[in-house]
């Protein structure tokens, strides 16, 4: 999809303004976290758990071509194909090739990260190949031609009457006067639609969440069971992964299954957890004749051995977008791309560059919420920061931001003066706010001062008062 | 394609500084890859026998699934029979082709109508065979072969499994453990998957619209597992 991630700011006042997306993204914050903490408390070694797979992922990113190359043979051995794509063009032009081979006019999806970031749905459409979202939150979205808000719950910004009111403009074929008050109704009306169509579809296309290096398998987490029938169904199966998704073995894919669907949607397991290797074999009277598995860098190599090497962990988990008051406010679009929340803020300025993201680091309160959460223990803030220093170093900060920052750097490092000016503006405050106690605005302030007022100081500064010998 | 895959090693080796490998990284990786040793099992993935069946049943029923106890083939059909009709279910039934689940006195239900064969779009239930089940999280293990086709699983919207007990497992690494095992040789070579091992854990469930958990959405609405008990015991 094309990036907005330019106009955040833009996106972000008007997500403000948007009473509906409030209600949604509220109760959002509300269920997530609860359910997680429930999972937890269910399972004392969790904590355990996150140190393990945050080793393997550490492991297997120092060897990642090793773990990569064995993969590949494994597939290759069990009669499936590998293919390297070194950016979305490529991966675009792989899966294209491999529809036209097996003459596809229809192609299922469930719902895939990367799907979104190589576009593929566009692409395919602009080349006569029809695709087909099946997980009910893309269907719901690809309906609306929006792009997915949430990691794990794409349709999570909208509310049931909006989902009604895109089936009934959409199903047009559908009796007019059906009821569509209850969601019952809407899942039953979205299964209906979508059952003929896993049928009659000729190649499925499915992500992945993890790769296992011993076996050349592919593992897909779903509740819906939308990935089940999108591979098991049509004659072609084509995997699209992004290549830092490799685990080394079965136990180790088994180590970071326990934590992915605790830290997401707080179950123990996701309903279904599904291990894909390879066609069809001799014998099998079902399951796919071809298997093909697009393996897509897109930018990620390049953060290998940097400071953001440790964003490679990510399991798209979601939680951090669960957690984070600043996704609670604004919601996934304002992101502006595929990912959104603190693993967004994090790995969007990675992928399409800091020119067009520097915004995303900067919105961050720096409340450690998603590292405290992050089932792979990734350390978000630290590496917002690093985006932060090299916004500042690059210049891309606005001018008052650097004239602010370089003010407070030359203060900061002479303690006298900084005593003096701090003084002096406390002394000023305390004057402008005497009659109230507060201060109405304030020059330079008045993104704080417009919606609340800032306490007017009661005397001087710590340091003063501690030298007068006050001790509190 | 093969441009792109040496572009995509060479960059990783780059970014890695192979020097900064040591020279048996290699070899590590191998073994690693062969010893696959097993992570932390929780202690809820170690029951005693005692309580593995209890645990198992406590957590399949957590997750809006249903469990029969039976004892023998012939009491397998009953509870079949029982469960479609009790649900006010069609009495229509797709097997899998699998012996132990063909072989069962099925004709001495004479209102079922049975068929065999991997699942399409009419059939409304379905009855296959697990290979094992683990009692950590109530989650079923199926493996795709001739006699268990994937699709039973998933097309159907009513899915009954039949499941020894003696296969209730703790945790999920002593199913993998199976898994080899009946691949005897090819398993040093990871050559031993099936084309899919399905973990089941409840039926089919969306919460897409504003967090509303609701059962049934593309997968199996009923889950319904029979555990079956040897006759000798």
């Amino acid at each position: 999809m094309d990036a907005t991630t330019h106009r955040f700011k833009r996106n972000a006042k008007e997500a403000l303004g948007d009473s509906t997306l409030r209600e949604a993204l509220d109760m959002l914050a509300q269920g997530f976290p609860e359910k997680r903490l429930n999972a937890m408390a269910r399972l004392s070694e969790f904590e355990d758990l996150r140190d393990q797979a945050r080793d393997i992922k550490n492991h297997v990113l120092e060897n990642l071509d090793l773990y990569l190359e064995r993969y590949e043979t494994r597939v290759t051995e069990q009669g499936g194909h590998v293919h390297w794509c070194r950016d979305a063009a490529e991966a675009r032009q792989a899966i294209l090739g491999i529809c036209r081979d097996a003459d596809a006019k229809t192609v299922t999806k469930s719902k895939s990260m990367i799907g979104e970031e190589i576009a593929i749905n566009d692409y395919l459409e602009a080349n006569d190949v029809v695709p087909i979202e099946t997980d009910l939150g893309e269907y719901i979205i690809q309906l609306r031609n929006e792009p997915p808000s949430h990691i794990i719950a794409p349709a999570i910004h909208l509310r049931q009457h909006q989902v009604a009111e895109t089936f009934r403009e959409q199903h047009q074929d559908l009796d007019k006067d059906r009821s569509l008050d209850e969601a019952r109704d809407l899942l039953d009306e979205a299964r209906g639609e979508l059952r003929q169509k896993f049928i009659d579809a000729d190649v499925g296309l499915t992500g992945a969440n993890m790769l296992i290096a011993e076996t050349g398998s592919i593992v897909l987490v779903t509740n819906e069971g939308n990935a089940d029938l999108t591979y098991a169904l049509p004659r072609v199966h084509i995997v699209i992964a992004s290549l830092e998704k490799i685990v080394p073995t079965l136990e180790d894919a088994t180590t970071i299954l326990r934590v992915l669907a605790r830290s997401a949607t707080g179950q123990d397991m996701s309903v279904y957890t599904s291990f894909c290797t390879g066609p069809r074999r001799p014998g099998d009277l079902d399951g796919p004749d071809e298997y093909h598995v697009v393996l897509l860098d897109n930018g990620r190599t390049e953060l290998l051995g940097t400071e953001f090497q440790e964003m490679l962990r990510c399991i798209r988990c979601g939680a951090c977008l669960n957690h984070c008051p600043v996704y609670k406010a604004v919601g996934g679009h304002a992101y502006g791309w595929v990912y959104s929340g603190p693993m967004g803020a994090v790995l969007i300025p990675g992928l399409i560059g800091l020119d067009q993201a520097a915004d995303l680091p900067n919105a961050s309160t720096f409340c450690g919420r998603c590292e405290s959460i992050c089932p792979m223990r990734i350390p978000l803030p630290r590496m917002l920061r690093s985006w932060r220093r090299q916004i500042f170093r690059r210049r891309q900060a606005s001018a008052t931001a650097r004239v602010g920052l370089g003010l407070w750097s030359a203060l900061a490092k002479r303690p006298q003066l900084y005593h003096k000016v701090t003084g002096l503006i406390i002394g000023t405050l305390k004057l402008f706010g005497r009659r109230q106690g507060r201060l109405r605005s304030l020059p330079l302030a008045g993104g704080w001062t417009g919606s609340r007022d800032l306490p007017a100081p009661e005397g001087g500064s710590f340091v003063e008062r501690w030298q007068r010998g006050e001790r509190l | 394609m093969t441009e792109a895959r040496s572009a995509i090693l060479d960059r990783i080796r780059g970014a890695l500084g192979s020097s900064r490998r040591s020279a048996d990284a290699a070899d590590q990786v191998d073994q690693r890859l062969r010893s696959h040793k097993a992570g932390i099992i929780p202690n809820r993935g170690r029951p005693g026998n005692a309580e593995r069946v209890a645990e198992f049943t406590a957590e399949v029923e957590r997750v809006n699934a249903t469990v029969a106890h039976v004892t023998g083939p012939a009491e397998t059909a009953r509870e079949v029979a029982r469960y479609l009709a009790s649900n006010n279910l069609p009495p229509d039934v797709k097997l899998a082709p699998d012996p132990t689940v063909t072989n069962i006195p099925w004709a001495e239900q004479t209102m079922l109508n049975i068929s065999q064969g991997p699942a399409n779009d009419a059939d409304t239930a379905s009855v296959s065979r697990a290979l094992a089940a683990v009692a950590e999280t109530g989650t079923v293990v199926m493996m795709s072969s001739p006699d268990n086709p994937t699709t039973l699983n998933f097309l159907p919207p009513t899915h009954i499994i039949l499941l020894d007990a003696a296969e209730i497992l703790g945790s999920y690494e002593e199913t993998w453990d199976r898994i080899r095992g009946e691949a005897g040789e090819t398993a040093e070579t990871g050559g031993f998957m099936p084309r899919s091992v399905n973990w089941i854990t409840g039926p089919s469930r969306t919460a897409d619209i504003e967090q509303t958990l609701l059962l049934g959405m593309h997968g199996p609405q009923r889950l319904h597992i029979v555990i079956v008990d040897d006759e000798a015991t």
